[in-house]
């Protein structure tokens, strides 16, 4: 970890945008060139992301679906494997026609792609994507204020299917408001016990609580609590995201693309946008609370700056999102709110009692410390195993009736 | 911690009024709800000037993220009928308690602002520098009673919601 070699290129972004920012004498417009760095960064790096997400995800469902998936835009002749077809996608998107319905509501229809990104964007800014990187890493609370910022993207969902004037729509965002709070939920309460580990809201602060001697092991997602807790995160933020098998308020083939429907051209790509960015953001979020952060997994390969770890990681959780969106079937209403209220709400009040044991028990040795992974693993199986029991019991085995 | 000078607070304070002068005043009752939301955002950035970070963030989860979505649904679920607000609220009784419900906040509000000490000046202000970590030793050291007393409300109020909505009215056989 104190590798000098590793320095330079450690805070090689910063050395950058300090020799931009001398360029400039005046303080304030120093101050304003180094917000702006911060945001274009952001922008470029998650914008690129975002594009080549989309065609890595249209190849990966190809091959999922045994399909070869888009592979002929060209540039100049060049073909790489299709992976300029974002910019296809970039460009068609801005030149078609934008369709405004006539009974729609015509400033709330306008309004509502753009929320849509702005507030989707506003997580990264406590993100700390390496050990340098952060833009407000200032911020005592920044884990609410993640939060915070995703909350308001519900409400921009409900601006796009109201303002459509469309009953496909205004379903769609009653279904998505309802979803994204009965998520919020396990959400919240899963990124507690993060927090009581680390004994700060602080996302930097809970990072470098995961580093150490032993590397990897040191991170959350090795614990007893810190596995089941990264778990539910994940299926909350499947939910959060409306990413399949959680995608109810999109639901293409029962409500036509819900609060979609009315939408066209580029406020359309601006949509999808925004849902890429929520995936990035909370994959990031999730990578900072449970996977190490920008931590390298063995103090040997400390020498890859942190930031290319913590983007690793991001990427890697990505692709899982895209896997279970290949996968896993949809689910119906009632089955999306019993799994949140009745399953991952209790099992993550559950994982803030083993949190506490493990807290507590943190100088158990020898013996002792055999048996405190024992009660944590218990605490964390016994009441998965019986709670779906409770819940299944009844359910099955289904009968087929052939017509 | 950075301070805010005293124009800041006043910006926000006539932004956020306005917002909410707006929503009082629009006919579309989406709009008053969503601008509503608006304006809970600028209570939160006052609360920012103040330095309470957490409470301002808070404040956005609490009511931006939850809060108004129970209002859009109450909205929406809301019967609409073409009511006859002449006739609903022109009746001498609707219009007497009005002024006396008005009249009431109106003394709460006063009476509250009058006791106030404000004491020292805006620019100046000696802010302590208080961590997440303090407000919860204080939460949990001088103020336990009242947060106890809060989750208690707060659960019976819960277990109310559920009461009420699950009872179906059973159907005779």
């Amino acid at each position: 970890m104190s590798a000098s070699s590793e320095s330079i290129l450690e805070a090689f972004p910063l050395t950058i945008r300090d020799w931009l920012a001398s360029v400039v004498p005046l303080d304030w417009l120093q101050w304003l060139i180094l917000s702006l760095i911060g945001i274009v960064a952001i922008l470029t790096v998650f914008g690129l992301t975002f594009a080549f997400t989309t065609v890595t995800e249209r190849k990966l469902l190809g091959r999922f679906q045994n399909r070869l998936g888009p592979n002929r835009v060209r540039i100049f002749g060049i073909r790489v494997f299709g992976f300029f077809q974002p910019f296809a996608d970039a460009v068609k998107a801005l030149t078609k026609e934008d369709i405004v319905p006539a009974a729609a509501d015509k400033v709330l229809h306008f309004l509502a792609p753009c929320a849509m990104v702005a507030f989707s964007l506003l997580g990264f800014a406590v993100l700390p994507f390496g050990k340098h990187l952060s833009l407000l890493s200032n911020i005592d609370a920044a884990l609410l204020y993640f939060f915070a910022a995703g909350a308001a993207s519900e409400l921009a969902i409900f601006m796009a299917g109201w303002s459509s004037n469309n009953k496909f729509s205004l379903i769609s965002s009653m279904r998505a408001l309802a979803q994204l709070i009965s998520y919020e939920l396990p959400l919240l309460l899963v990124a507690v016990p993060a927090v009581l580990m680390a004994g700060s809201l602080s996302l930097t602060g809970i990072v470098v609580n995961q580093g150490g001697d032993l590397g990897i092991l040191n991170w959350n997602v090795f614990t007893p609590w810190g596995f089941a807790g990264f778990i539910i995160f994940f299926i909350a933020a499947l939910a959060e995201c409306n990413r399949c098998p959680f995608d109810l308020p999109e639901g293409e083939s029962e409500i036509i693309a819900g609060y979609l429907t009315e939408y066209s051209g580029f406020k359309y790509a601006l949509f999808f946008m925004g849902e890429y960015f929520g995936m990035m953001s909370l994959s990031g979020l999730g990578v900072t609370l449970f996977l190490g952060g920008w931590q390298a997994p063995c103090a040997a390969l400390a020498f890859i700056p942190s930031y290319l770890w913590f983007y690793a990681k991001l990427i890697v959780m990505i692709l899982c999102f895209i896997w279970m969106r290949a996968t896993l079937l949809r689910l119906r209403m009632d089955q999306l709110m019993r799994l949140s209220w009745k399953f991952l709400v209790p099992l993550a009040l559950v994982n803030l009692g083993t949190v506490t044991f493990w807290k507590y028990t943190a100088d158990w040795e020898g013996g002792m410390l055999v048996a405190r992974w024992l009660i944590a693993i218990a605490l964390v199986i016994l009441p998965f195993i019986s709670l779906g029991k409770v819940l299944s019991s009844g359910l099955g085995p289904r009968k087929y009736r052939y017509a | 911690m950075t301070t805010f000078p005293i124009i800041t607070l006043l910006i926000i304070a006539v932004i956020t009024l306005g917002i909410t002068a707006v929503a009082l005043f629009l006919k579309n009752i989406i709009h008053c709800s969503i601008l509503l939301a608006v304006s809970w955002v600028g209570i939160a950035a006052f609360y920012l000037w103040a330095g309470a970070e957490f409470v301002a963030f808070a404040q956005v989860l609490v009511y931006v993220g939850a809060v108004s979505m129970v209002v859009l649904f109450a909205v929406l679920l809301t019967q609409r009928k073409q009511l006859d607000l002449e006739k609903l609220t022109g009746t001498v009784g609707f219009r007497e308690l009005g002024k006396l419900a008005a009249a009431m906040v109106a003394t709460v509000l006063v009476i509250a602002i009058a006791t106030t000490p404000l004491t020292g000046s805006f620019d100046a202000i000696n802010e302590p520098v208080i961590t997440v970590r303090d407000i919860g030793i204080q939460l949990r050291d001088n103020h336990i009673g009242a947060l106890l007393i809060v989750g208690v409300l707060l659960t019976v109020a819960l277990l109310g919601a559920v009461v009420v909505a699950s009872a179906e009215p059973k159907t005779e056989e």
